[in-house]
């Protein structure tokens, strides 16, 4: 106990920094597990726009997340590009609260024949 | 008659007739041409009961000259090039038949050894692509074994082999009245047969003509490519060495020749590539044997994508211009190359037979390909609209130096538009990329290698129509 303690105090001051590093990526994996379609996007973004046309050309109901209408939108795309490493955040989908990923991710599972299943799982495709 | 040897500007191309033609230098090509020149010719010159080879785009007839004059004894082959050379129509089944099996294509078979490759379409869709006529070393698989109670009847019948019809021949065979009457009749049908086969072969060759034509000419732009390459890299020092402004510009420029550059040699590649699997296919290799012709393949394409996404990043418009393409080609083009969906429809259904599972596949990958294709359309279509939005937006700012900020900064937005154009691409090659994968992954070793055969012949076919259409007959 004491050991605990001793650690989360030399630890302490860390907390609050750890927390609000962490706190953009709990946003986006609270968001993304409130629906079964979540892509995070920039609304002049065309590369997003060509994802939102693919969902809805599949008839798949998506949530969108305009980071660049929210407050809270850069710390949100500087995780993303953390969290995929790549040089552009958006757009990522989430289906089902799980990273499927960018574009390409999202057109490879859908060639390879895996995103509709994935889509049908997550409730946002029937038949 | 007139000799049929297709106008060569290269004589090279065919070294000893017009339809021999040698995809590349290998001795692997057992093709037996023969020239229609040569056809007049042997018709006295030919070994009676010589087995001939058969090569698959060799033409023949075969006519019986039978004892028994019945024209219901004479047999014609099908002439496979192919398909769109349909000798005879009429076949009895007396004896062997002259079929050539040619294993790929076979769209009119009559006495049909193989049931399994058969595409089923007829004439012009099955129309052998030059390469495969070039590339042939396809053993034929002649269903003509003459057995030899039937050799009497068909004494004379010539198996596989070029022959004219020579009525000065058979002079010597005809003895009775009614026999002449139908010597005649079976004359004029010959006659006729043999003017639709001229016809046929005179397009043939135009068109075997015009496929070596544009390998010569992609040959000839190969020499010339390299040689602005080098002037252009020359150049490119220099202007470094003089101004730096003008080096980015220069970068570019070796970009787009060295792309052009290395496309040509890819494509050379990829056909010597198909040459050897079509050889393959048709040589009814083991599936293990075949396997790695089929895979060296895709390798092949996984190099033309690596290639081209290295372009881009030097120039996306030479890499979206498809200036390295031929024109036809040019004109059709999707985003940098060519439509995946389109590739499925290319395939339709030579793919055949195919297990539920395997349609249900294929289906699949048309569908989803197809929905992919859109979505970047639109994509690109909003990024068009966009660029209009910002470059066409008024300044409103009355002083002058706040005109050229709202200018800059309005370019700066562009640039930042245009720099996903670069990413748009990128997906399209992806796309196309992975279409081929999944169709890889679906397809056996066989139909994969099928289907590899008939997506290089469309786009060779492709190019060839290009290089006909730029040499067409003006008035």
């Amino acid at each position: 106990m004491i050991h605990y303690q001793a650690a989360a105090e030399s630890w302490g001051y860390y907390v609050p920094v750890r927390m609000s590093m962490g706190d953009p990526l709990e946003r986006v994996a609270r968001l993304a597990s409130k629906s079964a379609v979540v892509i995070f996007s920039v609304s002049s973004c065309c590369m997003c726009h060509a994802v939102k046309r693919l969902f809805c050309g599949m008839g798949v109901n998506t949530t969108v997340y305009e980071l660049d209408q929210d407050p809270r939108g850069k710390e949100i795309e500087r995780a993303l590009m953390r969290l995929l490493g790549n040089s552009s955040a958006v757009p990522v989908v989430f289906i089902g609260g799980k990273l499927v990923g960018a574009m390409d991710r999202v057109m490879a599972s859908h060639i390879n024949g895996s995103l509709v299943p994935l889509l049908k799982e997550a409730g946002a495709l029937w038949l | 008659m007139q000799s049929f040897k297709a106008a060569s500007t290269n004589p090279e191309f065919y070294s000893h007739s017009s339809f021999y033609f040698r995809g590349d230098d290998s001795d692997r090509n057992q093709t037996r041409f023969t020239d229609l020149g040569e056809l007049e010719q042997s018709a006295t010159a030919f070994p009676h009961d010589d087995a001939v080879v058969l090569s698959p785009s060799s033409m023949f007839s075969l006519k019986a000259n039978n004892v028994g004059g019945v024209p219901d004894s004479l047999q014609y082959g099908t002439l496979n090039v192919g398909g769109c050379l349909d000798i005879g129509s009429t076949i009895t089944g007396t004896g062997g038949g002259g079929c050539v099996d040619t294993g790929q294509q076979q769209p009119y078979m009559y006495q049909q050894q193989k049931g399994t490759t058969s595409s089923g379409n007829g004439h012009f869709e099955n129309w052998g692509d030059n390469s495969a006529m070039a590339d042939n070393s396809q053993q034929t698989d002649t269903s003509t074994d003459v057995d030899t109670d039937d050799k009497n009847h068909l004494h004379g019948v010539q198996h596989g082999a070029l022959m004219v019809v020579d009525s000065t021949e058979q002079a010597k065979e005809r003895t009775t009245g009614d026999q002449k009457t139908l010597r005649r009749l079976a004359q004029n049908r010959e006659a006729a047969r043999k003017s639709r086969l001229r016809k046929k072969v005179y397009i043939f060759t135009f068109h075997r003509h015009a496929y070596v034509q544009q390998l010569e000419n992609s040959r000839l732009r190969l020499s010339q490519l390299e040689q602005e390459l080098q002037r252009a890299r020359q150049q490119g020092i220099y202007i470094a060495d003089g101004l730096p402004g003008d080096h980015g510009h220069s970068v570019a420029g070796n970009g787009a020749l060295t792309f052009n550059l290395e496309y040509a040699r890819w494509l050379e590649e990829h056909q010597r590539l198909i040459h050897d699997m079509r050889s393959a296919v048709n040589s009814h290799m083991g599936d293990n044997e075949l396997r790695i012709l089929v895979d060296s393949v895709m390798t092949h394409y996984d190099e033309i994508f690596r290639l081209k996404s290295i372009a881009a990043k030097i120039d996306v418009f030479h890499m979206l211009s498809g200036m390295w393409k031929t024109p036809a080609e040019r004109c059709f083009m999707w985003l940098g190359g060519f439509r995946s969906s389109e590739l499925l429809k290319i395939l339709g259904n030579h793919l055949e037979p195919l297990t539920d599972q395997q349609l249900m596949g294929i289906c699949n990958l048309q569908q989803s390909s197809q929905q992919a294709e859109d979505a970047l359309s639109q994509g690109m279509e909003a990024l068009q609209q966009s660029l209009v939005e910002t470059l066409s937006s008024p300044i409103h700012c009355p002083t002058g130096s706040d005109n050229v900020a709202d200018y800059m900064g309005q370019m700066a937005i562009a640039m930042g538009k245009l720099a996903t154009l670069e990413n748009f691409l990128h997906q399209a090659d992806l796309l196309r990329q992975q279409t081929l994968q999944q169709l890889h992954r679906i397809l056996t070793t066989r139909q994969a290698a099928r289907a590899l055969l008939v997506i290089s012949d469309y786009f060779s076919r492709l190019r060839a129509l290009s290089s006909l259409w730029q040499a067409r007959p003006r008035d």
